[in-house]
């Protein structure tokens, strides 16, 4: 694949979920995309939409969900028209998906090992007779010790982190052009986050591969991002490389979510919080800039209509009328 | 396979109680199979001549009315007791799976179908349901295994669709669907399986119950018919001669009814014990 193609692009796309209390603006003109061997962070706080942008991904959207416009492409695929089947052969072949506490995303009674073999055969080129020495290969490429004993055990006989290794053998058995990771540390202790961090970030380096990594932690995306995606009530507001966001960002939340996250020195007093919380995305008058009600530089001219993203330098959007 | 007796063993000598209810089930088994070819006596062969013995050793559980061989009998109606409850159970464990795993994965209109059936059947007094179905559809075996399959049927679609209701939106399920897997095969090989721990408890309390059930119809007249050896016929026709003291022809039938009940119930346990791997400890 072209080096310039992005693996994945998500173009415009509003999704809403239709509940008991009123329609729920979910994302509303989310786009960002991912190149080959990159690895993007989509950071926000609970409930901006992350993972309901990563599943619309993949063709996952819950029942209730309505993709209302934009499109998705992924490596070529246009998820978003695609047939079930064709869908159900893009999952675990060219897409897959980590999230969080990996023990719950295995399945209790079968073995890790029987798990992966079932990707492998379903995707791969694995035949009854090789599957098990396939998936043990998959075990070792993450770093299982005693891979041969470790392939009979079951879920609960493994640790969080072990059976995080196990979701990414798992995800990555079939050679994925794209791996999303929702949150794939939490719920590990911190030695363990960064040992499967760098499982993450070392695997797709040696393979190429498009990896978005969605995070709620900044400081976590900027250890291991080249791109950093901002998300707030379903807007992207702001992205950037990683540097040049650390540098200067220019979303006002961007910049109280850099101050809100602790740094080595200094102590915890000097972190500063940011006011209130997400707006209700129920509400038929949901201002264009969803973080109006929170931002202490806005003015009347934010409440004007159509906001639009503008690329302040280069590979930088931002999504503001009175940017930084 | 060789993993699995190995796990076998290790329930049954961790449990006493699955290992005494296992050795009553081999033993139930083995005289399923082989009762016919070890008995003393032919179980339909009428005696004149000794009529209405008490047990001895020519006869270890007496004769009947017939100078037929009780203990011949009671080993010979243990595989017909068996397989009618066997085969109830497996149709009710097949039909009530399938129903109730359709219900509780795609919900709506499935589920309500299912739901308002189930209902219905449960309605009814079960017994008088069997004995109905039995009465309407004719006095075979076949009708009793239909009839006691069909009052079974609501419990597994019920358990079925609980359990697989509350795995639908599991994490592991997502992460399946998220390798590619279609609904039907999510459901059958990543939810279904994690259904079957609770399920055996089921099977296994259900079987005695179905063995029940089965000597119930035939105790009032309904389905197996005499001579055929049964235990529900047996304890029926020797129920009259309790009053005028043949004690030996009603018990020894009814407590290999007992004893089966028994063992079953005390099965449960143990089958859930074998099939779920987090036991395994």
């Amino acid at each position: 694949m072209n080096e310039r193609v992005p693996v994945l692009s998500v173009k415009d796309l509003s999704v809403e979920f239709r509940t008991r209390s009123g329609v729920v603006k979910a994302l509303e003109n989310v786009s960002f995309h991912v190149n080959r061997g990159e690895m993007i962070g989509i950071v926000g706080e609970s409930g901006s939409g992350k993972s309901v942008s990563a599943l619309t991904a993949m063709g996952i959207l819950d029942e209730a969900g309505r993709v209302t416009q934009g499109s998705i492409n992924l490596g070529g695929l246009d998820v978003l028209n695609a047939s079930e089947r064709y869908l159900q052969e893009m999952r675990g072949r060219d897409v897959s998906m980590i999230f969080q506490s990996p023990r719950t995303a295995l399945n209790p009674i079968r073995t890790v090992g029987k798990q992966i073999g079932d990707v492998l055969r379903r995707h791969g080129s694995a035949t009854r007779q090789t599957v098990r020495a396939q998936a043990i290969k998959s075990l070792m490429s993450v770093r299982i010790p005693d891979p041969e004993r470790r392939h009979d055990a079951y879920p609960f006989e493994l640790s969080g982190g072990m059976c995080q290794r196990i979701m990414i053998a798992m995800a990555l058995s079939c050679q994925p052009e794209l791996l999303i990771a929702d949150e794939p540390t939490t719920g590990l202790d911190v030695t363990t986050q960064a040992a499967i961090m760098d499982l993450i970030k070392e695997l797709a380096k040696e393979r190429n591969m498009a990896t978005v990594l969605i995070t709620h932690d900044l400081g976590m995306a900027a250890d291991y991002c080249d791109r950093i995606v901002v998300m707030h009530a379903g807007h992207v507001i702001e992205q950037a490389p990683t540097e040049e966001l650390f540098l200067k960002p220019r979303h006002p939340y961007t910049a109280k979510l850099m101050k809100a996250t602790p740094h080595g020195e200094g102590s915890l007093d000097d972190i500063e919080s940011i006011a209130g919380g997400l707006p209700d995305l129920r509400s038929e008058h949901l201002p264009p800039c969803r973080f109006s009600a929170r931002c202490e530089r806005h003015e009347d001219m934010c409440d004007m209509p159509a906001l639009i993203a503008d690329e302040v330098s280069p590979g930088h959007m931002v999504t503001c009328r009175r940017p930084l | 396979m060789n993993e699995f007796f190995k796990h076998l063993r290790y329930v049954l000598t961790e449990n006493p109680v699955t290992l005494v209810a296992g050795t009553l089930f081999m033993m139930f088994v083995i005289l399923a199979v082989f009762g016919p070819l070890i008995v003393p006596y032919d179980p339909l062969a009428s005696n004149a001549s000794r009529t209405l013995q008490p047990p001895s050793w020519d006869h270890w559980f007496g004769t009947d009315q017939l100078g037929r061989d009780v203990f011949s009998r009671v080993l010979v109606a243990t595989r017909l007791d068996l397989a009618i409850a066997v085969s109830a159970v497996a149709i009710s464990f097949v039909l009530g799976s399938v129903l109730g795993s359709l219900a509780g994965f795609f919900g709506g209109w499935t589920d309500k179908l299912v739901g308002r059936l189930t209902d219905t059947i449960m309605a009814f007094p079960l017994f008088v349901l069997a004995m109905g179905i039995v009465a309407a559809m004719g006095n075979t075996v076949e009708n009793i295994v239909y009839a006691t399959a069909i009052i079974n049927l609501p419990f597994y679609a019920r358990v079925a669709r609980t359990e697989v209701n509350v795995r639908r939106n599991a994490d592991f399920v997502l992460a399946a669907r998220l390798a590619g897997n279609s609904s039907i095969r999510l459901l059958a090989t990543h939810i279904y399986p994690n259904t079957l721990p609770p399920m055996m408890v089921q099977v296994s309390l259900n079987m005695g119950w179905a063995i029940l059930n089965a000597a119930g119809l035939s105790f009032i007249g309904l389905g197996v018919r005499p001579p055929t050896a049964e235990w529900g016929i047996m304890v029926a026709e020797g129920a009259g001669y309790i009053v005028s003291g043949e004690w030996w022809l009603a018990l020894f039938p009814g407590a290999a009814l007992m004893l089966a009940v028994f063992c079953f119930n005390l099965l449960g346990d143990g089958l859930r014990d074998l099939i779920d791997p987090r036991r395994r400890t």
